[in-house]
């Protein structure tokens, strides 16, 4: 094996790491592999400073070549703890349709524009959201109207699933009534 | 209600009282919501912001919660209206900041409050006092249903409640409590503690939250994070938490009791002496030294009906409070001489500490205990 304990950097993957990270964020290690002229590129000098969740939301993306995003406000006194820092990393042209809200502007605030920015953005927000935390998926509540919608297209799907099987076969009798189920079922779902 | 009506009252997380009182002060759940497909109130432009504003201000008004409710544009409190509402955990100190464009609804008891247009379009509050973070949820997912009748919130199913910083997306919920920990920084046990809670994934901060200095032995422990967990799990694993520093703290109690008496008494025993006799006094100053006159009422060496008095100075010595008591503009020296009035005239009425009623280390003692 070619392998002589030769790490490669983790962002040009060519030349050699030098500088090795390691940080654990609740509990999770992450680690860094960076070769001198990237670790200097990306500000690498104190690594109390940043989080490598910054450095590592912008690997694989784009050919953005911007330095990742000061990292927020740092509450510190009293032992106090603080989130990962956050970059997006989605091409910097990118604009929310309905908001018009850009990657520079979260850089600016680490604030979205609008609910539709997590659409927008969600490729680069996929690795944010996962650092900072404990899952990728929500398994909480979930508004009550919602909820009463998502019962009803179920129900919906398994009675057109009755309905098609009805017709072909030819049990017409059944299928007008299944239509007109759905049909009020759907009307329900609209009000 | 006017704001003068308001603030005469405690809040009822300041009575002093509910379960663990001596260690939790209060238990705060708050939910962050916004409206589908309208801008933050960070990025909406101002013509925007108002009309949020004022289609999600009746609607607040309208909870039956909010019977007799307390409700204000921002740009209509004074700043020292707004301070006095921030010492009382009633807004936050970002939403202190805003003007036009924002308000806030609250219940008399103060037990309900709801910011609208601070970071999100929604960030509503139930404060208990004690520990009480169940009853705090229920009470605040209670109005997060009703609004949910008329309102349509921003909502997805892989995210849950879409909020302004991607850190509260998902639940949109932090529940935090408020605890009193006097012996555990007299031991100097408190920084293992806190490391301990952070590596779980939930955070210790100063008393006025995020980035704010521990004053008078108080820390704030809430979640950290908001997504993957449910609201239910995030308040039973953040309950366990609280209920293990509380046995902490009542070991670490017990051991100066037996072990480190003098350190303790002495730490009593200044704290009422300087409280008493001192004619200037910064508010740093003041929560350090009534935090230990609270845990002098909490071992018995004061009478238990020094707690809300103490307690009630936690409150009343704070800045805006004082200036709020107050007729013409303080300078910041003035503040001190009457702050140091106002904590001499209230302990007057107290006793000095008996140190001799509450059993220590010499065994000769220990019948007497309790």
């Amino acid at each position: 094996m070619p392998n002589q304990n030769i790490i490669l950097c983790d962002v040009c993957q060519s030349r050699d790491a030098e500088v090795f990270l390691t940080q654990i964020v609740e509990g999770k290690m992450q680690k860094v592999n960076l070769c001198k002229e990237c670790s200097k590129d990306r500000g690498v000098e104190d690594p109390t400073g940043f989080a490598l969740t910054e450095l590592l939301a912008g690997l694989g993306t784009s050919t953005e070549t911007e330095k990742p995003a000061p990292a927020q406000p740092a509450p510190a006194a009293g032992g106090t703890v603080s989130g990962p820092s956050m970059a997006l990393t989605t091409t910097s042209a990118t604009k929310c349709p309905v908001c018009g809200f850009s990657q520079a502007d979260f850089k600016k605030t680490g604030r979205l524009g609008c609910s539709t920015c997590y659409q927008t953005f969600s490729e680069s927000l996929g690795s944010l959201l996962k650092a900072m935390h404990k899952g990728t998926a929500h398994t909480g509540k979930m508004p009550a109207n919602m909820a009463r919608r998502r019962e009803i297209a179920e129900r919906l799907r398994g009675m057109q699933e009755e309905l098609k099987k009805a017709v072909e076969s030819e049990n017409y009798e059944n299928a007008a009534s299944l239509r007109d189920q759905i049909r009020k079922l759907a009307n329900q779902m609209e009000g | 209600m006017k704001f003068s009506g308001l603030i005469a009252n405690p809040g009822e997380w300041m009575r002093a009282d509910g379960p663990h009182h001596d260690i939790v002060i209060s238990s705060r759940v708050r939910l962050a919501r916004n409206l589908s497909d309208l801008s933050f109130p960070g990025w909406a432009k101002k013509p925007e912001r108002i009309a949020i504003l004022e289609q999600l201000k009746p609607q607040v008004e309208a909870l039956p919660e909010m019977d007799d409710a307390f409700s204000e544009y921002l740009q209509d409190l004074s700043a020292l209206e707004k301070q006095v509402l921030v010492e009382r955990h009633l807004i936050s100190r970002e939403h202190a900041a805003k003007g036009m464009g924002s308000a806030v609804v609250m219940n008399r008891q103060q037990t309900l409050s709801i910011m609208i247009n601070e970071e999100d379009h929604l960030r509503m509050q139930a404060i208990r006092c004690g520990f009480q973070l169940k009853n705090a949820y229920k009470l605040i997912n209670k109005v997060d249903n009703a609004l949910e009748n008329t309102l349509e919130f921003a909502y997805n199913p892989q995210l849950g409640y879409l909020t302004a910083c991607p850190t509260n997306v998902g639940t949109g919920m932090r529940a935090s409590a408020m605890l009193h920990l006097p012996a555990l920084v007299l031991d100097e046990n408190i920084n293992k503690v806190i490391q301990a809670v952070n590596k779980i994934g939930l955070a210790v901060r100063g008393l006025y939250g995020e980035g704010t200095e521990a004053m008078g032995n108080l820390f704030q422990v809430s979640n950290q994070t908001t997504l993957g967990e449910k609201e239910e799990d995030i308040i039973n694993r953040l309950g366990k938490v609280i209920e293990q520093i509380i046995e902490h703290e009542r070991t670490a109690r017990e051991n100066l009791l037996q072990k480190k008496r003098t350190v303790l008494i002495d730490q009593v025993g200044r704290a009422y002496g300087i409280l008493s006799h001192a004619y200037s006094m910064n508010s740093k100053e003041a929560l350090n030294f009534l935090s230990f006159v609270r845990l002098g009422v909490d071992l018995g060496f004061f009478p238990a009906d020094f707690r809300l008095p103490a307690d009630e100075l936690f409150i009343e010595t704070q800045p805006a409070h004082l200036q709020k008591s107050s007729q013409q503009k303080l300078s910041a020296e003035e503040r001190d001489a009457l702050r140091a009035e106002i904590v001499r005239a209230k302990l007057r009425h107290f006793p000095a500490p008996d140190f001799e009623k509450v059993a220590g280390g010499k065994p000769e003692q220990d019948d007497t205990a309790q």
